[in-house]
């Protein structure tokens, strides 16, 4: 490891191995939305490239690259995805379960339910069959139900 | 390594096309969102497997700017797609404006 030729090697060829893990993890987001029967499960395949992916082929950049203002550089990727993959994957959840798109039947439980029926829409999934509110909803439910249903 | 490179780069290619698939094919525009969101994520790694390939680091920038912007677009688009048409309008308009909640507690679900 000291001298630099195997270890140079040493390193493309890790950042080689990276490349592909990331690619199958996108391979695998791309089956995912074709075998998955609806939207939140599709979701579901979806939101693993954005985060795993796109760390792996960085760290591949990176060990390529082997340099420090490239490192630099790729920081920002890596944060700025974190910061917004969250964001996106829990608007469009949010609409596939507004828009009734998924198997209501394969839910185990369906929290938001009760909180639908409790605000007296009609119009949304889910607020069709009655729920009882003081079995279904813990206090911990209820204490995170206020901040997270904002627009 | 360059076979690596290749192996990686045809299996994004792939995913890209089959991404591209459920978005042409896709029953919901929710699932539209949804490949779509994979395929600018896949366009991202492929962006990072074209600089590991040749050597350069001259797209970083661009990889920065899709990993920021990548929300926007599925943000608006899910955003709109909440209400469903026509259900929730004739629903909206059948109900009392009594009994309807205000515009703050409609967002909440």
């Amino acid at each position: 490891m000291a001298d630099a030729e195997p270890l140079s090697s040493i390193l493309d060829s890790a950042a080689g191995v990276l490349l592909v893990g990331g690619a199958l993890l996108s391979l695998a987001a791309a089956v995912g939305l074709v075998r998955f029967p609806d939207a939140l499960s599709r979701l579901h395949a979806a939101t693993k490239p954005q985060i795993l992916g796109l760390v792996l082929v960085v760290v591949a950049l990176a060990l390529s690259q082997r340099s420090w203002s490239a490192l630099l550089l790729l920081t920002p990727v890596i944060v700025l995805q974190m910061l917004t993959a969250p964001i996106s994957a829990h608007m469009v959840g949010r609409a596939g379960y507004r828009t009734g798109d998924f198997d209501a039947s394969t839910l185990v439980v369906d929290e938001l339910a009760a909180d639908v029926a409790d605000a007296g829409r009609s119009d949304l999934p889910g607020s069709a069959e009655p729920t009882d509110r003081a079995t279904r909803r813990s206090p911990r439910l209820d204490a995170s139900a206020e901040p997270s249903g904002e627009a | 390594m360059s076979t690596l490179v290749i192996v990686a780069s045809s299996i994004l290619a792939i995913a890209a096309v089959v991404a591209l698939w459920r978005v042409i094919r896709g029953p919901s525009i929710v699932d539209r969102v949804i490949g779509s969101d994979v395929l600018l994520t896949t366009l991202i790694l492929v962006v990072g497997t074209e600089m590991v390939a040749t050597g350069h680091t001259r797209t970083i920038p661009l990889m920065v700017v899709l990993a920021a912007t990548a929300l926007l677009g599925t943000v608006a688009v899910a955003r709109f797609v909440t209400r469903p048409e026509g259900t929730a309008t004739n629903a909206d308009a059948s109900t009392p404006a009594s009994s309807r909640p205000d515009e703050t507690e409609k967002g909440m679900d």
